[in-house]
């Protein structure tokens, strides 16, 4: 196979991949609307390229903390759809035996060491992480992601300070969404932003346009290269933009139309899909792409509305071995 | 046997561990230098700055990066200091590492060991002398290990750096230059079994940590005037042992809950209360705490030691008991 052909089949393959995190998010919002889905929802329409270009570079046993908004770092870390699906819909065959739901994926086998509900919360864990993957002479890395509104909390100073001191492999992605829930971030962070943070803190760091998988593809695989050889933490600010509201029902009237227009216009499956044409990919086989996504996650979500619940006792259940109360009928 | 101090026998107890568990690692500040209170003495030296390590003072990242850590098969002491820093760490234990095994359902145990030196020493005042045990009590996932003893200290020690399930150690630090014989290898001991201290009829006297000395030295003042108590150390509090609380009670009809933390909401009122469920009130003539009042530790040594326990309060307490 020549380069230009191994080239094609990995854009072919981040084209696929963006366009299931498309299809699963489209679908499970359209569940949560129908009611199907209960508790708060994050999708991440607009951000696929983030999760799919830093992903991709990544190996299954390298670890990845996520944040809120995950489904689409999941899916790319090689987190199987049907189970996310049946999790957020609190099955008994979801990833966490319906106990996590949407913001609490995790999938131990991939390396996906769990989405979280806490802002910045996965940042002290991916380092210790990392310092643990250092001790058993692996040379095996972890990715933290996190949104531009976790730059404000105090892990972020604390994790990146620490992962210098003790030159951990981790890459830390910045996912700038341009928002923190109802608020811009650009409001509430002060000074220069994330980039100029780390660097003041020994992190090398890079902005790069996020709707544009190759870009993320190229920088991702250059940071994880470097981190993967002992250079030491690397920091990837992603700036994206989020096309939906912060939750599933939140419409985001605040913000100008036009605004989200010219995001529409930038769509990064769009964009990557224009290239595609440009080498030579007939437009039905993008179609198909997508086709097949939609068909493989409106299976999920069938599956989902028809799988069991989880038993009463699975409460009670991986509480702890020692001093765990026992289920019983009249609790 | 060996006679050491408590710190000491905490000490020798993580070392025992560490020779034989290269998975264990011990991490927070000054640790490489041996610790604020000398319980990682020399472990640099032995066991290298990967294992031992000394770090900012990020107490959210010490305790995130140890849950990090064992996420990848690590079994990292969290060293706290003094537990009043553990406020600023309370997301990642609280939140994360209480929450992982539950909420992912199962697929992985976080196996940390969190240190907390705890309690009134030498007039620390209200931000380095605190008592909020009950707290993590409350708080499903987690075991709250509460010694009195270098025996004690040192055989729970070893017992939480084997369990899976996230232990939090309070170490009492008024206790730390005690001394006491531990057995050498030491032991394990069990999580949920309480120690009779001292036997009798009279009453049953509960207490754990900081308290312990000085219940002690009560029983030992009331056994002078004839009155023997059932003096129950429960060394953890959770779990706690229920069985051995209830069949005491069952027998004496009397019980005092004894403890240094603050009395409303602590966990004196959570052994009442399933005292009082289990033995009923027919056979339970009376049932008390003798803890804190609901005020912050002041520093002036005589304000101090107004909430302090003392043997006198004590005897005090079990003879209003024997009067109800
Ligand atoms: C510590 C904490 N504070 C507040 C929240 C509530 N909250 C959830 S998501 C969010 C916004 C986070 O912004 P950002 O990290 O930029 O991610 P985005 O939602 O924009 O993708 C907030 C405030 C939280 N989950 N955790």
């Amino acid at each position: 196979m020549s380069d230009a052909g191994d080239n094609l089949r990995r854009l072919t393959g981040l084209y696929r991949m963006m366009a299931r995190i498309r299809a699963f998010e489209e679908t499970a919002l359209a569940a949560h609307k129908a009611g199907e889905i209960p508790g708060p929802l994050h999708v991440s329409i607009g951000q696929e390229a983030v999760a799919a270009g830093i992903c991709g570079n990544l190996r299954i046993d390298d670890r990845l903390t996520s944040n809120h908004r995950g489904h689409g770092h999941a899916i790319a870390k090689g987190a199987d759809p049907r189970r996310m699906m049946l999790e957020l819909f609190g099955r008994a065959g979801g990833y966490c035996r319906g106990k996590g739901g949407s913001m609490h994926i995790a999938d131990f086998s991939v390396g996906m060491l769990g989405a979280n509900g806490v802002v910045a919360g996965g940042i002290p864990i991916a380092v210790g992480a990392a310092q643990g993957l250092k001790m058993q002479q692996s040379d095996a890395i972890v990715t933290c992601m996190f949104g531009d509104g976790a730059v404000n909390r105090g892990p972020f100073l604390e994790g990146l300070n620490w992962a210098v001191l003790y030159k951990l492999p981790v890459l830390f992605v910045c996912e700038d969404n341009g928002v923190a829930a109802f608020t811009r971030a650009d409001t509430v962070t002060a000074g220069p932003g994330v980039i100029d943070r780390a660097k003041a803190l020994g992190v090398a760091a890079i902005s790069i346009d996020g709707n544009n998988a190759l870009a993320v593809d190229d920088a991702a695989q250059v940071a994880v290269t470097a981190v993967r050889r002992g250079e030491g933490p690397h920091l990837l600010h992603v700036r994206t933009y989020r096309i939906t509201g912060h939750t599933s029902t939140d419409a985001a009237a605040w913000r100008p139309a036009e605004e989200v227009e010219e995001a529409r216009a930038r769509d990064p499956i769009a964009r990557l899909g224009a290239v595609l044409a440009e080498r030579g990919v007939e437009p039905s086989e993008l179609g198909r792409m997508i086709d097949d996504a939609r068909a493989e996650m409106a299976a999920a979500r069938g599956e989902a509305n028809a799988a069991a619940w989880p038993e009463p006792a699975v409460a009670f259940e991986d509480v702890q071995d020692t001093g765990a109360v026992a289920w019983s009928k009249s609790h | 046997m060996v006679e050491v101090t408590l710190i000491e026998a905490s000490r020798r107890a993580v070392l025992q561990e560490m020779r034989v568990d290269s998975r264990v690692w011990v991490l927070g500040e000054d640790v490489a230098r041996g610790g604020l209170w000398g319980q990682y003495q020399d472990f640099l030296a032995e066991f290298g700055e990967q294992r031992v390590v000394s770090t900012p003072i990020s107490e959210a990242t010490i305790m995130g990066a140890g849950l990090g850590s064992a996420l990848v098969g690590m079994r990292p002491v969290i060293e706290m200091r003094i537990f009043d820093f553990v406020m600023c760490a309370m997301d990642e234990l609280v939140n994360q590492i209480a929450k992982v095994r539950y909420m992912f359902g199962g697929q992985a145990k976080p196996a940390v060991v969190v240190r907390m030196p705890h309690g009134m020493w030498r007039n620390s005042a209200a931000q380095h002398s605190q008592m909020l045990e009950a707290w993590f009590a409350h708080l499903p996932g987690v075991i709250v290990v509460t010694p009195a003893t270098p025996a004690d200290a040192a055989g729970l020690l070893v017992q939480a750096i084997r369990s899976d399930d996230p232990v939090l150690f309070f170490d009492p630090k008024d206790l730390f230059w005690v001394t006491g014989e531990i057995a050498e290898p030491i032991e394990p001991i069990p999580f949920g079994v309480a120690r009779k201290v001292t036997a009798g009829d009279a009453a049953t006297v509960v207490t754990w940590s900081a308290a312990v000395p000085v219940a002690t030295k009560a029983a030992e003042l009331l056994a002078t005037e004839g009155i023997k108590v059932d003096l129950l150390d429960l060394r953890t509090i959770w779990p706690w042992d229920q069985a051995a609380v209830i069949a005491s009670v069952k027998k004496t009809g009397r019980l005092l809950v004894v403890h240094e933390a603050v009395e409303v909401a602590g966990f004196g009122a959570e052994v009442v209360a399933r005292v009082v469920d289990q033995v009923g009130t027919t056979n339970l003539k009376a049932a008390r705490r003798l803890a804190a009042p609901r005020v912050p530790v002041p520093f002036a040594p005589p304000l101090e030691a107004q909430l302090r326990l003392s043997p006198e309060k004590v005897v005090n307490a079990v003879k209003g008991l024997l009067a109800a």
